[in-house]
């Protein structure tokens, strides 16, 4: 017998005889704060992310570009905002290492807990978002969904093949609890808000 | 005396005298102290002491739980600081639960949910290698530890891998992994900070999820100077974490392969998720070409809607806070890539049939349990001598070997705050008492424990002589069945959850299990 066979066999012969229906699960949005797009915010912060408000008037991409003025390497997958580092000519995610800024576009986010989705189609090389110091990622108001419930329910989950919420930065507090960001990924997390397509290049 | 003895002075900290002169070593935001992730709310500090160690083993020698843990109360720095920290992860876990009115509900469907794919597990396990294996997922079975180390050295040599790169992993330690691997001359590098501080001291972890949560900055400060060359009189936290990312960044650029553990595997898209505050899982798994995903058979649940429950339930119950960093869902390999999936059963399967301990497979590995414990908190998770330690670990241990830890269910006042906040309500104390009368049947409990259970039982045969003994608050409250903490008698039972820790109760435990000799805590 395979270990397989063996293993479903001694499942089969042991798993209680009870009977255990699975439940049904609510989407437990009776009660969704009045703005989505402010409770992602306080949610984000808590975390530790950076919460980029969006300029009243002019360039409204002006809070991401004084970020990377100073950056050597910014590797960008928007439109929005070129960097200098070309993502397509990355052979192997390696090449990524020295990129001070990454640039991508979240799929969604959920106003609950202040997460981004990051979803390998926007990505290209998934490594990016871990191997650069910094990150700097682009929503759309209207992609913030209410709760982990509804976040499940979204399609990005049944295409593609890999996947991460980004809670805020790369965090640990390993050493008698002392919060540290730059853990081992990025340093930072900043979300600006900005909708898909609502700029013109170079805006 | 209360059992709800109350921290005695307006810091609202367990040892006052831990609160740190100055807060400096915090992040601020908008002048809120940010204490996500495993942070703590309040700023602490120890002075340095040396290491108390974990508990001594001797071959197949019953575990001495006990000896250990006096060693562990004998450091009292350490001692304070591990039951401060845990104590504080408790509270924060307080924090987050007010704030979801729906929390119990969460609970009932956690636990709903596990004991339906645990009672249908085999059909859930062929679904997931189903849709795994569309995926392009490479799917492997083992039976136990040896032949799980035996598959992961075969895809590594398949790749002429020399160098694995990987992110925490519970079952990877149940397993002797890294052991192994050593002997076969595979080089692994743990990607968590916690996880390479004890790998680098040649120590299990003490914790599923903190795993060094026993170590006070300045033993940190000794491994690291010791390891990767750091100034051994330096010991801020800030310099460590950098100087240990600094030094990991090579080892992840070089490695010739990734492994993660699973927090959860969707049957329905065939897909594992892994939750990692540094995103050091990414990293293992997104920087090589070859990942490897070591999953336990039980961590199987059946769609993406469940998924939900889980994920709102772990971070919040293991560290206070809303979610970890990161949420990572991998479902297949990477464009030029390889993934492969180990399904382990090692004792699981066997686990199921076991009528009274089935249930303890629910478990998400979130350590709400042993931050709640009193016993836990001031032994150390090293003192159990055993890869999982707390109260989880009192009821999973044995089963792997009954005779080896037989000591660890007696590890325990027995109070049910174990029971209280566990996310998928395992009934955990329950079980411990179970093991206790199971192991006493298997002749594994000494003449002494074995009279303490009878004095016990006579007790709670009289409610009025059990009342009294309470009320004495001197007895060894070892061995309360359920409805001595559910009668109304014992304050903590009246809540869901227990209010203050229950110092008086781990007194007692402490006395019983030390034969009541000179040395007590304090
Ligand atoms: S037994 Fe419950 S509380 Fe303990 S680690 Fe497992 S899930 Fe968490």
């Amino acid at each position: 017998m395979t270990s397989r066979d063996d293993i479903l066999a001694s499942i089969r012969a042991n798993r209680p005889k009870v009977d255990r229906p699975l439940p049904p699960v609510p989407l437990f949005d009776d009660h969704p704060p009045a703005s989505l797009l402010a409770a992602f915010k306080e949610n984000l912060e808590r975390m530790g992310g950076i919460f980029l408000d969006l300029p009243g008037a002019g360039d409204q991409l002006e809070p991401v570009r004084a970020k990377i003025a100073k950056a050597k390497v910014v590797c960008s997958t928007v439109a929005e905002v070129p960097g200098n580092r070309d993502i397509a000519a990355a052979r192997a995610p390696q090449d990524l290492a020295d990129v001070d800024f990454a640039l991508v576009r979240a799929a969604f986010g959920i106003a609950e807990t202040g997460s981004v989705l990051l979803h390998d189609s926007e990505l290209g090389v998934n490594a990016l978002a871990y191997l650069a110091q910094h990150l700097i990622v682009l929503l759309d108001p209207s992609d913030i969904v209410v709760n982990l419930h509804h976040a499940y329910r979204r399609s990005e989950f049944q295409h593609g093949h890999y996947a991460a919420f980004h809670t805020g930065p790369s965090a640990t507090a390993d050493i008698e609890g002392v919060l540290i960001h730059g853990a081992q990924g990025v340093r930072s997390l900043s979300v600006l808000p900005l909708a898909r397509a609502a700029q013109p290049l170079g805006g | 005396m209360s059992p709800q003895s109350k921290p005695s002075d307006h810091t609202g900290l367990l040892h006052p005298g831990l609160l740190a002169p100055d807060d400096r070593d915090a992040i601020y935001r908008d002048g809120q102290r940010l204490d996500h992730a495993e942070g703590t709310s309040r700023p602490l500090h120890a002075q340095p002491e040396p290491q108390p160690r974990g508990a001594k083993v001797f071959g197949n020698r019953p575990i001495d739980q006990a000896e250990a843990a006096a060693r562990f109360i004998a450091a009292p720095e350490h001692e304070k600081m591990h039951d401060e920290r845990l104590w504080d992860l408790r509270q924060k876990r307080d924090r987050e639960m007010h704030a979801i009115p729906e929390w119990e509900e969460l609970r009932s469907l956690a636990s709903a949910i596990k004991e339906h794919t645990l009672t249908h597990l085999d059909e859930y396990l062929e679904a997931f290698e189903a849709n795994a294996h569309s995926n392009g997922v490479h799917v492997h079975w083992a039976r136990d530890a040896a032949e799980h180390n035996r598959i992961v050295h075969g895809i590594l040599q398949d790749h002429g891998a020399k160098s694995l790169i990987k992110s925490k992993s519970m079952l990877t330690e149940e397993c002797g992994f890294r052991d192994y691997m050593a002997s076969v001359g595979i080089d692994v590098i743990e990607t968590d900070l916690g996880e390479r501080i004890q790998q680098l001291d040649n120590e299990d972890p003490s914790h599923v999820v903190v795993p060094a949560v026993h170590k006070l900055r300045t033993d940190v400060a000794q491994v690291f100077a010791k390891t990767i060359g750091t100034d051994p009189n330096n010991s801020d936290v800030h310099y460590l974490a950098e100087a240990q990312r600094e030094a990991n960044r090579p080892l992840v650029l070089t490695a010739d392969a990734g492994m993660t553990g699973c927090n959860f595997a969707v049957a329905e898209t065939g897909g594992v998720i892994v939750c990692t505050n540094e995103g050091n899982a990414d990293l293992s798994a997104n920087v090589p070409k070859l990942h490897i995903a070591s999953i336990g058979i039980e961590k199987t649940i059946p769609r993406l809607e469940h998924l939900a429950i889980f994920v709102r339930l772990l971070s919040r119950s293991a560290l206070g806070s809303p979610m970890t960093q990161y949420t990572s869902h991998f479902r297949g390999p990477r464009a030029g890539g390889e993934m492969h999936f180990v399904l382990v059963d090692n004792g699981r399967s066997a686990r199921l049939g076991m009528a009274e301990f089935w249930t303890s497979l629910k478990c998400i590995r979130c350590g709400a349990c042993m931050n709640t414990c009193p016993v836990y908190r001031r032994s150390g998770g090293l003192s159990y001598g055993a890869t999982y330690s707390g109260p989880i670990g009192l009821i999973i241990d044995p089963t792997f070997n009954a005779h080896k830890y037989s000591n660890l269910p007696f590890a325990s006042t027995l109070n049910g705050s174990c029971t209280n906040v566990c996310p998928v309500k395992i009934n955990i104390h329950e079980q411990i008492y179970a093991w206790r009368r199971e192991l006493v049947k298997r002749h594994e409990v000494p003449f002494a424990k074995k009279l303490a259970m009878k004095a016990a039982g006579e007790l709670l045969s009289r409610p009025s002589a059990y009342r009294a003994a309470i009320a004495a608050a001197d007895v060894a409250l070892a061995h309360l069945p359920r409805f001595a903490i559910y009668n109304g008698l014992n304050a903590w039972g009246k809540h869901r959850e227990v209010p203050h820790p229950p110092k008086q109760t781990f007194h007692s435990w402490y006395k019983a299990n030390r034969g009541g000799k000179d040395d007590q805590p304090r």
